[in-house]
């Protein structure tokens, strides 16, 4: 489950884990559950059905699939499933039933979004192997995650007998296990870290696992605040270098003395960004989360840039966010259809 | 600022539209995390120094901005901001929307005391007003739709939930409407009416049909929910009518004259994206957008030289050994506005793909701040940066 406040890159990161993840063979199931067609805009595709497909092949031959669960299909799906319902579903949907199970109805919607991910890890193949070494789900913000992965427990409460009831409390022993890991994604800015400090105190009370801290979009410290100020005291040396560097006259009113005041505000202003971030390292280290760091690219992130950031994720710790997040590859009785358990394993412990 | 970007788009002139007393409503939309409610907070702080009578409605503001505005608990009622400039007249209120306070009020205000009762207490309407998707929707247009008939402010600014989607924030209030006074809650209320002739006709189920929806219902849900949901609809009947007159009338509130929609972004894809999509549904929906806001844009006054130039200058200042540190602090500024022209460069790409869709939206530029904002002086800080949009460029 990768979560994050809002415009921190949680789509970017979910995209990237699932490359990640994808590493060596495996085989890995990215799913959307917000209806924003994030995916396919990062995957450089058309819009995605209804429907599991391939979108991207990982270095060593891994594969990405993708998913964009409806719940209204979803829903549609599982009253075929239990009740052969036929021509009965076009009535439901005539008189607004399935309208109101999947966008009023407390919870239904995020019990069929969580359920289905969830039958997503436990399907297997004819040789009884898991379909998915991984399941990565780009998940609601972090205000909201709590509440989404917790609505079974709710739903449960709510309809306390029949298939519904049962439905949801599978999928919250799946949510609740080691398997599952709750990945919150943030910026080293002030109101995305409070929100990562409000989630993971909100995840823990529910008893929900949480997987790794992702900082995101991190930019160099080229220059501190003792820098700047040393600066300050050298303008006119300033001045000379950059006229040595070839950018003009370094004299009083010469091309190159004029860039010494914008260029020293412009470092102030990093430097004051650097003092407030490392303020944010601060609280997120005090978290005491496996700590990711995920670099900006420049040039924002296009399908090449996804890779990228796969490979920073691979570099890092392996078991901060792909170790634990093993999803069916973790699970009871049968190895993945790819590579082994134990060897995947290994390699990631090698490379933390 | 960028003074040398080339501007040929309108401009978005936010002071006349906050001083025009014929403006009424100023809605707040966009992506999330792109300063929606810091943008709001900031526009009523101005137009309150300005001289008008503000309410800030914000939904779910970050803790240190609701302190800035004196916003300590959330308590559902507008609250007087102290510290403002009140020369010219005006005030400034803001309040934080609690949703199942909200609706809770609803119910109190058109229930008998029995029947308000039976309605709280029932599991079925706890979980609903406790925020499942589109109660927040619907409570922030309810309570909008609260102030403005109160008519105690002659400005309300409101932020918009950070919805799922872009629809919800417009399209949520309706659904939940039309369910709650739906064919559909009826039926489940009361199934033996529905079996009657004129429920027969109306849902062109037969009884067959009826029978079997209730019944999958709660084979489904089991039953003890679906008798939940039986008493809470039975409960809610005179109730009835309400939500969807008031959701159409909030609707056309929004359509009126006296309402400016503001859409928010930041100069990202994601942001602005969104920021197109939702010009497009507002135009749909003819509702009136006053234009683009956007925030965190970067600028720089040594724009004549670009990062190429810089970049290899910080090389040479690096791989001379002998210039000491001077040489070494220079090599630094140069790569840190390297950084900063390519920042403006993808920034201004975005911005353009935007402004080639969209040519007609007024856009109003915000510089990028290095931290967060705390308190009514940064607020203030934005609301100057707001107003001091460069001119329209002559055509060159």
């Amino acid at each position: 489950m990768v979560t994050g406040k809002g415009g921190t890159g949680k789509t970017t990161v979910a995209a990237a884990l699932a490359l990640a993840l994808a590493d060596a063979g495996k085989r890995t199931l990215l799913v959307e559950v917000e209806g924003r067609q994030g995916i396919a805009q990062l995957f450089e595709t058309e819009a995605l059905p209804y429907e599991e497909r391939k979108i991207a092949v990982a270095p060593g031959g891994g594969e990405v699939f993708a998913l964009a669960i409806d719940a209204e299909r979803a829903l549609l799906d599982y009253l075929q499933m239990f009740y052969k319902l036929g021509s009965a579903g076009r009535a439901l949907r005539k008189i607004g039933a399935i309208d109101f199970a999947t966008t009023i109805a407390p919870g239904v919607r995020d019990v069929l979004l969580t359920g289905k991910a969830c039958e997503a890890v436990r399907r297997r193949d004819r040789a009884g192997a898991f379909v998915y070494d991984a399941v990565v789900m780009d998940a609601p913000p972090t205000g909201r995650i709590t509440r989404f992965l917790g609505v079974n427990d709710e739903v449960a409460g709510l309809a306390r007998v029949g298939p519904v009831h049962h439905q949801a409390q599978a999928v919250m022993r799946v949510l609740k296990s080691p398997e599952t890991a709750v990945h919150l994604v943030t910026l080293l800015e002030e109101m995305p870290v409070q929100e990562t400090l409000d989630g993971v105190a909100e995840l823990r009370g529910a008893g929900l696992p949480v997987g790794a801290a992702v900082v995101n979009l991190v930019r160099p410290a080229v220059l501190d605040a003792a820098d700047v100020t040393a600066a300050d005291g050298v303008r006119a040396e300033l001045a000379e270098a950059f006229a040595t560097a070839g950018l003009g006259g370094a004299r009083r009113g010469g091309k190159a003395q004029r860039l010494v005041d914008p260029l020293l505000r412009q470092a102030r202003e990093h430097a004051e960004r650097v003092t407030l971030e490392e303020r944010q390292r601060a609280e997120i280290a005090a978290l005491d989360l496996p700590t990711l760091e995920l670099p900006l690219l420049w040039d924002g992130v296009d399908l090449a840039g996804l890779y990228t950031l796969a490979a920073a994720l691979r570099a890092q710790d392996g078991h901060a966010v792909t170790g634990d997040l093993g999803g069916s590859s973790g699970g009871p009785g049968g190895g993945p259809s790819g590579a082994p358990d134990d060897d995947g394993d290994e390699r990631e412990g090698a490379g933390a | 600022m960028n003074p040398e970007v080339l501007r040929d788009v309108p401009v978005l002139e936010t002071d006349p539209l906050l001083d025009d007393p014929a403006t009424r409503i100023v809605v707040c939309c966009g992506a999330g995390g792109v300063g929606k409610t810091t943008s709001a907070a900031a526009l009523g702080l101005r137009a309150a120094e300005r001289g008008r009578k503000v309410v800030v409605l914000t939904i779910d503001p970050a803790r240190r901005l609701a302190q800035s505005m004196g916003l300590t608990e959330l308590d559902n009622t507008p609250r007087r901001v102290p510290g403002i400039d009140t020369a010219r007249g005006g005030e400034l209120h803001a309040m934080m929307l609690d949703m199942k306070r909200t609706f809770d009020e609803i119910v109190e205000a058109h229930a008998d005391a029995d029947r308000a009762r039976a309605i709280l207490d029932n599991p079925f309407y706890q979980s609903l007003s406790a925020g499942f998707a589109g109660t927040q929707e619907y409570m922030a247009m309810e309570k909008l739709g609260q102030l403005r008939a109160r008519d105690a402010w002659d400005l309300i600014i409101v932020d918009t939930p950070p919805s799922r989607s872009a629809l919800d924030f417009l399209d949520a209030p309706g659904r939940l409407g039309s369910f709650l006074d739906g064919r559909f809650i009826r039926l489940l209320a009361a199934p033996a009416k529905a079996g009657g002739r004129a429920g027969l006709k109306m849902f062109s189920l037969g009884m067959t049909g009826v029978s079997m929806v209730t019944g999958t219902l709660g084979k489904l849900l089991g039953t003890g929910m679906l008798r939940d949901v039986q008493t809470f609809v039975a409960a809610m009947d005179t109730l009835f009518g309400g939500f969807r007159t008031r959701a159409d009338a909030t609707y056309r509130l929004l359509q009126a004259p006296g309402t400016a929609f503001l859409v928010v972004a930041a100069p990202e894809r994601d942001a602005l994206r969104e920021a197109a999509y939702f010009v497009e549904r507002l135009h749909a929906d003819r509702m009136p957008l006053a234009g683009l806001l956007l925030n965190r844009v970067h600028g720089s006054s040594a724009g004549e030289l670009s990062a190429e130039r810089a970049l290899a200058a910080a090389e040479t200042l690096e791989e001379d050994a002998d210039g000491g540190a001077p040489h070494r602090l220079a090599a630094g500024l140069l790569t840190l506005h390297a950084e900063r022209m390519r920042v403006i460069a993808r920034e201004r790409r975005m911005r353009d793909r935007f402004t080639a869709l969209h040519p007609e939206v007024p856009v109003a530029e915000v510089a990028a701040l290095p931290g967060d904002v705390h308190d009514l002086a940064g607020l203030r800080d934005i609301g100057d940066l707001l107003a001091a949009q460069p001119p329209v460029p002559q055509q060159r």
